[in-house]
């Protein structure tokens, strides 16, 4: 195998690695290839962030997790994937927990949002953040936020019965155990692998 | 993202005659999938309506016996009704099999029946796939397809329908009702509403354009023993290699229905009626015409474990 020989395997092998990767990108010859004619169309929206009213004009575009954390400086909440697929980015939208890097900012008109700095503050914290704290429940801290919006949620979805995949009889009361603790919380993913003492966390705030 | 205008609009008619009346206009709902897709840039609508303010978030009784499901009714929320937890409870387990619990808050009836195939190619804007640009070839045909269909796919497309509710709603012979842009309504059985593929992967529903979805029908309960089960590669928050949804009355006759092998949710009338001759005639019956691959061949046997461990648990 010659010089040239091994440049064109290399850029081979580069290739076909770009290529496994690209799954969640866009690919390069579209990236940021906006209409140049036309202007992106921006909107009005009005929102309610941990009790303060904001009046903003975004880009339709704007996904309601880039709002908080570029438009409101909120960065509290977390962007990992912006698909959908772990968690990071959850906040409370009129009480319910969602994934904010689903969805826009302009779908969000008059709602209003909670997020970690909303819950609590260093010198009053949530009851959860405060069990958070006292069960060791993260290690690097990045998908916290947002297990810790979603634990809220959860203890208020068993609460208001909402069953769940491991929910043995599904007409009884919904009990806050371990095992539902653990599958209520799957799409919050944790790379530290926090995962048993988070549930630990969540009960202490369930027996209250 | 590809830059979009967009709307609210106010009533089922009004939307579907904003979408029909405009190039390029999409509904949409709770987002999750749509979202997703324009991300990536494998959706790139240039006006989007917003259908969350018409009002269809209600969950009524019908004459019949059974309900009728508005469309905008969360999975959620759906889920937990408490008609549908005791009278469609393979409803309530199929959904919440489902993505997670903040997806399922998000996540409508209509925009869940209409959630787009997860087949990797797809995801992927550099692969070929014929159903991103018809006419471009399917990456899948010579690449990994553990994930993708054995049966009712086609020479241009291997892919399969990815949801969960949906093969609920087979099994229990749900009616998609809906409004177009010139405001006729219309209902379409479940069985009808997805497609095959044949040689057109794009197309993938019933539905014209700008056509919406504004509720869905459950004929009255069916009685009998309701479960769903899903095999995924982990034990939560992720799509299944195979599901199996079942009723299953005490003298052994039901129906079954299989997700995560086909374009679509996978009931064999036919095949059903061998319940009682067990896991392994039905399956053989239902899947008479497959055509694995080498990599998803496994899904044929994997579906024939999990009817029969299904109707070990209907016995007990
Ligand atoms: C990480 C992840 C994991 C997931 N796991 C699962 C899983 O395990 N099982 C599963 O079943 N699903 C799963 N999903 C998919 C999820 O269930 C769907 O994204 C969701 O149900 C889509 O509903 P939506 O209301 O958000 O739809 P949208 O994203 O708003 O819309 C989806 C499509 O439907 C159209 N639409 C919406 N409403 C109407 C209407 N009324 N009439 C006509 N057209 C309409 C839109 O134009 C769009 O094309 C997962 C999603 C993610 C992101
Ligand atoms: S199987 Fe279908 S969705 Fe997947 S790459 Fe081929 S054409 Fe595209
Ligand atoms: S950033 Fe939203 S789920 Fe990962
Ligand atoms: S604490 Fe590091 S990702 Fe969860």
């Amino acid at each position: 195998m010659d010089d040239r020989d091994l440049a064109v395997s290399r850029r081979g092998v580069l290739a076909a690695g770009a290529a496994s990767v690209a799954v969640s990108q866009v690919p390069l010859s579209r990236a940021g290839a906006a209409d140049s004619t036309a202007k992106p169309a921006q909107q009005a929206v009005r929102l309610s962030v941990n009790g303060k009213a904001h009046d903003l004009t975004l880009d339709t575009r704007t996904t309601l997790l880039d709002t908080l954390r570029e438009h409101l400086q909120l960065t509290g909440t977390k962007k990992g994937c912006d698909h959908g697929q772990c968690g990071a980015c959850t906040v409370l939208v009129n009480g319910q927990r969602i994934n904010s890097c689903l969805s826009l900012a302009v779908m969000h008109q008059g709602d209003e949002v909670t997020t970690v700095e909303g819950l609590g503050t260093p010198d009053k914290l949530h009851p959860m953040q405060h069990a958070f704290v006292e069960h060791d429940a993260y290690q690097c801290g990045y998908c916290t936020p947002g297990q810790i919006c979603s634990a809220v949620a959860v203890l208020d979805e068993i609460r208001k019965g909402v069953p769940s995949h491991v929910t043995s009889d599904l007409t009884g009361t919904m009990q806050p155990t371990n095992i539902e603790m653990r599958e209520r919380m799957s799409g919050n993913i944790c790379r530290c692998g926090a995962y048993s003492n988070i549930a630990e966390a969540m009960a202490q705030v369930a027996e209250g | 993202m590809r830059s979009f205008t967009y709307q609210r609009a106010e009533s089922a008619s009004q939307a579907a005659a904003a979408v029909a009346a405009t190039p390029g206009a999409k509904f949409i709902a709770g987002g999750t999938n749509l979202l997703d897709l324009m991300k990536l840039e494998i959706e790139t609508p240039t006006h989007l309506v917003d259908v969350q303010d018409t009002g269809l978030d209600r969950i009524e009784d019908t004459p019949e016996g059974g309900l009728r499901i508005g469309t905008l009714v969360s999975n959620t929320a759906l889920s937990a009704d408490q008609r549908v937890r005791r009278d469609y409870a393979v409803l309530t387990r199929a959904i919440q099999a489902g993505a997670s619990g903040q997806l399922r808050n998000k996540a409508t009836t209509g925009g869940n029946l209409l959630q787009r195939t997860r087949c990797p190619y797809f995801y992927d804007p550099n692969m070929p796939c014929n159903k991103r640009k018809p006419g471009d070839g399917c990456a899948a045909m010579k690449g990994y397809s553990r994930q993708l269909g054995v049966i009712g796919t086609s020479e241009s497309c291997i892919a399969t329908y990815p949801g969960d509710m949906a093969v609920a709603l087979r099994l229990l012979d749900a009616v998609v009702e809906t409004v177009k842009g010139d405001g006729t309504a219309r209902s379409i059985p479940i069985a009808d509403f997805h497609r095959l593929w044949g040689d057109h992967p794009e197309r993938e529903t019933a539905l014209e354009p700008g056509e919406m979805i504004t509720h869905v029908v459950l004929p009255k309960p069916l009685g009998g023993k309701h479960v769903y089960h899903k095999v995924r590669d982990r034990a939560s928050y992720a799509f299944a290699l195979v599901s199996v949804a079942a009723v299953i009355q005490p003298d052994g006759t039901g129906r079954v229905a299989f997700g995560g092998m086909a374009p679509k949710p996978w009931r064999v009338e036919e095949a059903e009626a061998l319940l009682p001759q067990g896991a392994s005639a039905v399956v053989k019956r239902a899947f008479a015409n497959a055509k694995p691959r080498s990599d998803n061949r496994f899904k044929l046997a994997l579906a024939e474990r999990t009817l029969a461990g299904i109707l070990a648990e209907a016995r007990s």
